[in-house]
């Protein structure tokens, strides 16, 4: 669709994003009743929620503040789960090329995964260029405002909840919901079984390292099986991603099997 | 931790978080990845992602053994399965912590 005014573009860019709430506001709530469970004060947790604005970092460090991890590993996790957003900003680059630093600097810190997918969509038709950032500032700020008042529910929910309910358990949950579509292909699907299990036999690794070694070792198996799939001609590199997700749930019960006592 | 130390925590974080948003936005042009960490990036969320699950899914016994029957590896079975038909955070969610219950209140 093509766009006459900036207006346009924007409430464009809030609609667009509207659709993608329902995914967004359980996990915002889980991240804050698991702050609060955690111990921060509701400030705290918003102030964390305000600096981060990554859902999944956000959750991988309050679950190392729980294992009394050193704040070293805290921050390089949190930045090498947020690593993907070098990716998307080197794809939005071009696009925002000619918009001056007052626009570069609050689009970029409204860069969600959600916006990103949005916002290249429209960026690539070539029909919307002249407004695609105001497209962009729409979707980007509703994300970041349906984030926000989500963590926010979740903080004053959170003193609520008694600890019978296990809801510590809620943190693995999402991270399943987030890795199952992750898993797109054999090399995905290599790179997650190596993960797991070496972040399972690395578990007691001094100041939780375990996680980032296993993560290297597993990112290291996606691109091996990624060039032994090039050098064998006739192979389909990424097969359909129905294909994948079935041997991702036969790996995951050997991975666990694995390490039954 | 301190308030003060969490606050440094989540503030460095945060700065190396806008660092990354950033950087390519502000140094078009003069800033390429290189390609083997530009193919590397692709496996980052399911390898991090794993890395995250599993060890928390099997050593959820209060003797800290690791456990392949447990109401947490049913439960994260069940969760997946659901988040492979449904794509949906809120269904995953709901199916696990329902199956999670319904075992814990047998035992």
């Amino acid at each position: 669709m093509q766009y006459t005014t900036g207006k346009d573009a924007f409430y464009a860019g809030v609609r667009a994003l509207l659709p993608a709430a329902p995914g967004v506001i359980p996990f915002g709530l889980v991240t804050g009743v698991t702050a609060i469970e955690q111990g921060l004060s509701p400030l705290t947790s918003i102030g964390m929620t305000v600096l981060f604005f990554a859902g999944a970092a956000q959750m991988a460090a309050l679950q190392l503040l729980r294992n009394d991890a050193f704040p070293l590993v805290i921050i390089v996790t949190a930045l090498v789960i947020n690593l993907r957003f070098l990716m998307y900003s080197a794809s939005m680059a071009p696009h925002f090329a000619r918009l001056p630093k007052r626009w570069k600097w609050p689009l970029s810190y409204v860069l969600s995964d959600q916006a990103y997918v949005l916002s290249i969509l429209k960026f690539t038709d070539g029909k919307s260029a002249l407004y695609g950032h105001y497209f962009y500032a729409g979707a980007g700020i509703s994300m970041w405002l349906t984030w926000q008042l989500a963590v926010m529910a979740g903080v004053f929910l959170g003193a609520e909840i008694p600890a019978s309910w296990s809801l510590d358990f809620a943190i693995p949950l999402v991270f399943l919901a987030l890795l199952v579509p992750s898993v797109r292909n054999s090399a995905c699907l290599g790179a997650a079984c190596v993960g797991g299990v070496v972040a399972v036999l690395a578990m007691d690794m001094a100041y939780n390292l375990g996680l980032l070694l296993a993560s290297v070792c597993g990112i290291g198996t996606g691109l091996l099986v990624e060039h032994v799939q090039r050098g064998r001609p006739g192979r389909a590199l990424s097969p359909a991603p129905g294909d994948a997700a079935p041997e991702e749930k036969a790996a995951g019960e050997n991975a666990t099997g694995d390490k039954a006592p | 931790m301190s308030e003060l130390e969490l606050w440094l925590l989540f503030l460095a974080v945060g700065l190396g978080t806008f660092c990354l948003r950033l950087s390519f936005i502000q140094f078009h042009g003069q800033l390429r990845l290189p390609a083997v960490l530009n193919r590397a990036l692709a496996y980052v969320p399911a390898s991090v992602l794993a890395a995250l699950v599993l060890p928390s899914v099997v050593n959820s016994g209060a003797d800290a053994e690791l456990l392949l029957l447990s109401p947490r590896t049913l439960a994260a079975l069940t969760a997946a399965l659901v988040a492979w038909k449904t794509k949906n955070i809120l269904y995953t969610l709901l199916s696990g912590m329902a199956v999670l219950w319904l075992l814990q209140s047998f035992s």
